[in-house]
């Protein structure tokens, strides 16, 4: 079965766009299935290091494009997932030195050997997102709940759409659940109804995805990781799998309880 | 409830986001910010006033969604019966 190419991508810099591509793809791996992550922020390398696999560069994606490499050596393979490679963005070039036909050329090439490629997208709405959203299947648009990134959201939806790419789907990033409880932050319905798109995930904020890039190793390998679980639970969702959203409004623990019977009502 | 946010300190910020996004993006979405909307307004009520006499001050423009659609909306009431018979000029 030829691999399904999903692009992640955003608008708006600095909402998760990579740590999102990284966690989705070790959590792919994970799962046994053949997953190749392509950074294509050209420019700004930034995947490899999210990854945890800067050290092992050789060729990147503009070295594959203009022949001087095969596509094979460019390739990455993760020690830790078999199944999971990484093709790097150039650091050295800018946007233009690929072009959106390269991208579906390079993904053609890929697809017999692999189950699944997932593209990260540079942020912005030029050549470097239109490189990344040509050769998708399915695109994700992650976003923050704060209006400045679902704004950017709005816009990317629109391209997509205009791309004839299909209705993107949609992950939240960065969700704050005492800040949605206390009605200081959009909640996962108020971002759904603004945007009226198709939700595939919702990831708490969560230390571990600091600690875990200050590493190199993405939080979807590390169990105990909220982030991580989310990211894994997208996933299963990619794969076709029900996995119904966890409750992040849900108190936990006795402070959790003491202060919902202190709350009349509790609330909205 | 009320009583007791404000005792809590609460703001409900969330409530403002969604607005200001709600209409910001009503905006965005059709590519006509308020400013020229504005000035569309003006534009309409000098071809309107052309051809019926309009009470110009209170024409309503706005931009709204219903069901997935953009509209434009314009309310536009007619100059009062007994203004239009008093000769113009």
């Amino acid at each position: 079965m030829a691999a399904q190419v999903v692009t992640i991508t955003s608008g708006k810099g600095g909402v998760g766009k990579t740590t999102a591509a990284a966690n989705i793809g070790v959590a792919l791996a994970s799962s046994g299935q053949r997953v190749v992550c392509i950074d294509a922020d050209i420019g700004l390398r930034n995947l490899d290091v999210v990854m945890g696999l800067e050290n092992r560069i050789v060729y990147d994606l503009v070295d594959i494009v203009e022949g001087r490499c095969k596509l094979r050596q460019a390739m990455i393979k993760d020690k830790r997932l078999p199944d999971l490679h990484l093709i790097p963005a150039a650091q050295t070039r800018d946007k233009t030195a690929v072009s959106p036909k390269d991208m579906q050329r390079l993904a053609d090439e890929i697809r017999p050997d692999f189950d699944w490629v997932v593209i990260d997208s540079p942020a912005g709405i030029e050549r470097g997102f239109r490189n990344a959203v040509a050769p998708a299947d399915l695109v994700l648009i992650v976003t923050n709940p704060e209006v400045s990134a679902v704004r950017d959201a709005d816009r990317i939806i629109g391209l997509v759409e205009a791309e004839e790419k299909g209705p993107p789907k949609l992950v939240i990033n960065r969700v704050k659940p005492e800040m949605v409880r206390r009605g200081d932050m959009l909640s996962t319905e108020d971002v759904l109804e603004v945007l009226a798109i198709e939700l595939i995930g919702v990831v708490p904020e969560d230390d571990q995805v600091l600690v875990s890039s200050n590493q190199g190793l993405p939080a979807a390998l590390d169990p105990k990781s909220r982030a991580g679980r989310a990211f894994r639970d997208i996933a299963r969702r990619l794969n076709g799998e029900q996995v119904p959203f966890e409750d992040l409004s849900a108190r936990d623990g006795f402070l959790g309880r003491i202060s919902r019977l202190v709350r009349p009502g509790g609330s909205a | 409830m009320r009583l007791f946010d404000l005792l809590r300190g609460e703001s409900h910020s969330a409530r403002d986001a969604k607005e200001r996004l709600q209409l910001v993006l009503v905006h965005d979405r059709a590519d006509l910010p308020p400013a020229k909307l504005e000035a569309l307004k003006d534009e309409l009520i000098a071809v309107l006033s052309r051809h019926i006499e309009i009470d110009s001050r209170a024409v309503h423009i706005s931009l709204t969604r219903d069901r997935g659609q953009q509209r434009l909306v314009a309310d536009i009431p007619l100059a009062s019966a007994r203004a239009r018979r008093r000769p113009i000029g």
